[in-house]
């Protein structure tokens, strides 16, 4: 059982601000507070939250591009936290990065082609030029992209090619595991799907284990096969991704479910929709982190802080004392409602762009 | 009070179902570029209805609104037709813009970035309070308790303090609600919303929705609301235009078009949706991306990108009707009437 955990995070703590000098003595940021998480060989892992909840320096730790304040990280049971020089390039090789802005996070003087052989000379600086050069034109092929835009720069790109230039730089060092910080939130729709296309087809072809940052749902609960909901700090619920969302036991992950908006026109409960913001992680609240927008939140609330256990009827993991009682509220339909007209041109779509022949039934003056 | 405010001055109270705001035929280009970036593009929303315009970025949704606020520079902007009627004012786009008792008063704007258009230097009742005077002359004193009460409407708590803080004191979700304020501050007619809740959490987004949706229900004013994200107009909108490269290719009331999706483009947007159904499943796309202006096909401009396009494709389709109220532009709409897939 054991051996199947690719990464592990264990107890992970991360303040920012506890090392300030004479001249800056602000409040301590409790960004991480206490996470602990398993993520299991090629599957893919999902972290979701709402800004400020700590998930992107969740997932810097987990890079070793932020060393914990405590706690620790074991990739391949290796523990991550401590290591330096060849056996942090080793790590690096093994676990790759991909950023959200896919603008700001390509060098705009490098052509793609060395963008891409970038990693390939760090960690296989063995190859011949033309042996990399061949792995560069693989690597493009294999995100997508044609071998002549090896010699573009990146400003001569769409935002949904550029992100494919960024999971091609990440693939480059044939890496393990992936960890996509908001990997396809910077895209537009259409183009989106383009690039959830590719991550799946990749975590499958080359058994990648995936861990996505993300804070839509939607994408979340279509990439994802485990995800942790966390918030200010911890995680309060994690589980298998059909079990959270079908059945969330933790309020706020109730309230994050209710309030996506459904394609089935305005939501009508409004029961689990919460009020106010989430406080700082400066000063956070005793207790349950989440008590003061909680509405079930009861005196033991305030001050007893629940850790996460396994649901009573075993299905997944949550972080809230009166998980078992509370009512659940009515969620938005698992599948939106479709009309059948609507359905029938879905099908015609898919099959026509998936390489399905289009014949004009009226139209004659087809080239 | 402003000279020409007097005269625009007619009775709040609109016959239901009129149109509040009506745009007819804007066309524009940016100078140096072959091709419009808004190509006769006609949107109009009734009073007490929202109209959500829904489409990709570099679609012209954010331009069309900015030209009928007349929030363009005119010498990098040439407008070549288009015509705006707000109430019984009417407006030739070509050369003349809403008047400036107008914009701010009757039609208000919500922008995108609650972060970036509130004056970092000023109070937060200052400048609700900026609005206000400006269009109603009244004094400071009663414009400072009109602007508390405008808070209080939007649901910001302890809005007698909040009034002297400064933008950075408020989160993200509470700047909108600032926003929204100022502009419902003067009763507007026509609020106009250029993705209001693109950079809000989803929490947060639900409650700027609500608070959208009421204000509708009970000031009876007409909203136009910009977004990329079909899942907020299924939730807050009573029709919707659906935007490609510069045209409107389809519109109509949202449960008809969600429920008879008949362009290309708006079928393809609706199934390349990472959704609740079918996870695992490879998305459905919208193969390449959206051409450069300079780029734009002849004809039909989602041509290049679409899977049923066809020669007669390079005339451009006129929007018509195919269903009460329902246009779309589209040579092959209904699609299973005109296209066969095999294979």
């Amino acid at each position: 059982m054991k051996q199947d955990v690719i990464l592990e995070a264990i107890d992970v703590v991360k303040y920012f601000g506890t090392d300030a000098g004479w001249m800056s003595r602000g409040p301590v940021i409790q960004a991480v507070a206490g996470v602990s998480l398993e993520v299991r060989r090629g599957e893919t892992f999902a972290i979701v939250g709402e800004s400020g909840c700590g998930k992107s320096t969740l997932a810097r730790v987990l890079m070793r591009l932020l060393t914990p304040t405590s706690g620790d990280v074991l990739f391949d049971g290796r523990q991550v936290s401590a290591i330096q020089g060849a056996e942090l390039r080793t790590l690096r090789r093994d676990m790759q990065f991909i950023f959200q802005d896919p603008f700001s996070s390509l060098n705009p003087r490098m052509t793609v082609a060395r963008l891409v052989a970038e990693p390939l000379e760090i960690h296989a600086p063995e190859l011949s030029v033309q042996e990399r050069r061949d792995r560069v034109a693989q690597l493009l092929r294999q995100v997508g992209l044609r071998a002549e835009h090896a010699d573009r720069y990146p400003h001569e790109f769409s935002g949904g090619q550029r992100q494919r230039i960024g999971i091609a730089r990440a693939l480059a060092s044939g890496p393990k595991l992936i960890i996509g910080d908001e990997p396809v939130s910077a895209l537009d729709v259409s183009v989106q799907a383009q690039v959830i296309n590719l991550l799946g087809d990749l975590s499958r072809d080359l058994g990648l284990t995936l861990v996505i940052i993300a804070h839509d749902l939607g994408v979340i609960r279509h990439m994802s096969d485990r995800v942790a909901v966390m918030y200010l700090g911890r995680i309060v619920e994690i589980g298998a991704t059909e079990q959270v969302f079908t059945d969330p036991k933790h309020p706020y992950t109730q309230a994050l479910l209710a309030a996506i908006p459904s394609m089935d026109g305005p939501v009508t409960d409004h029961s689990a929709t919460v009020h106010g913001e989430m406080p700082s992680p400066s000063d956070p609240p005793p207790g349950c982190r989440f008590h003061t927008r909680c509405p079930h939140a009861q005196d033991l609330c305030k001050t007893k802080t629940p850790q996460l256990a396994a649901a009573q009827d075993g299905s997944h993991q949550v972080a809230c004392h009166f998980a078992e009682t509370l009512q659940r509220p009515h969620l938005p339909q698992t599948a939106p409602r479709k009309s059948k007209t609507a359905e029938a041109r879905f099908a015609l779509y898919r099959a026509a762009t998936e390489g399905g022949t289009v014949t004009h039934k009226t139209h004659q003056d087809d080239p | 009070m402003p000279k020409d405010a007097k005269d625009l001055q007619i009775s709040p109270q609109e016959p239901p179902g009129s149109c509040a705001m009506e745009l007819a035929g804007l066309s524009l280009r940016f100078r140096g570029q072959p091709n419009d970036v808004v190509d006769d593009v006609s949107l109009s929303a009734k009073s007490g209805e929202v109209l959500c315009v829904v489409g990709e970025s570099g679609c012209g949704k954010s331009v069309t609104v900015m030209a009928l606020m007349g929030l363009l520079p005119p010498d990098s902007s040439i407008i070549s037709s288009g015509n705006l009627k707000v109430g019984d004012k009417e407006v030739d786009l070509r050369h003349d813009t809403l008047p400036r008792a107008m914009r701010g008063s009757r039609v208000a704007m919500v922008f995108q970035e609650p972060m970036t258009s509130l004056n970092p230097a000023f109070r937060i009742g200052d400048q609700i309070c900026e609005t206000i005077i400006r269009h109603s002359g009244v004094l400071r004193r009663e414009a400072l308790s009109r602007a508390e009460e405008m808070l209080q409407r939007v649901g910001i708590a302890n809005p007698s303090q909040r009034l002297f803080e400064y933008p950075h004191q408020l989160s993200g979700g509470m700047r909108q609600r600032v926003m929204i304020a100022m502009a419902l501050a003067n009763d507007p007619q026509v609020l106009i919303a250029d993705e209001p809740t693109t950079a809000l959490d989803v929490t947060i987004q639900a409650q700027i929705l609500d608070l959208i949706r009421d204000l509708r229900d009970t000031t009876g004013m007409s909203t136009i609301m910009i977004t990329h994200d079909l899942g907020v107009v299924a939730e807050i909108a009573d029709r919707v235009a659906v935007m490609y490269g510069g045209q409107v290719v389809e519109q109509g009331p949202v449960r008809e078009v969600f429920d008879n999706p008949q362009h290309p483009y708006t079928i393809g947007l609706m199934s390349a949706m990472p959704g609740l159904d079918r996870p695992g499943e490879r998305l459905a796309i919208v193969p390449g991306t959206v051409p450069t202006i300079a780029n734009m096909p002849e004809g039909c401009r989602f041509r290049t990108r679409c899977a049923f396009a066809a020669g007669i494709c390079a005339q451009r389709p006129p929007l018509s009707e195919i269903a009460p109220q329902h246009d779309v532009a589209c040579h092959f709409a209904p699609l299973e009437d005109s296209v066969e897939v095999t294979g």
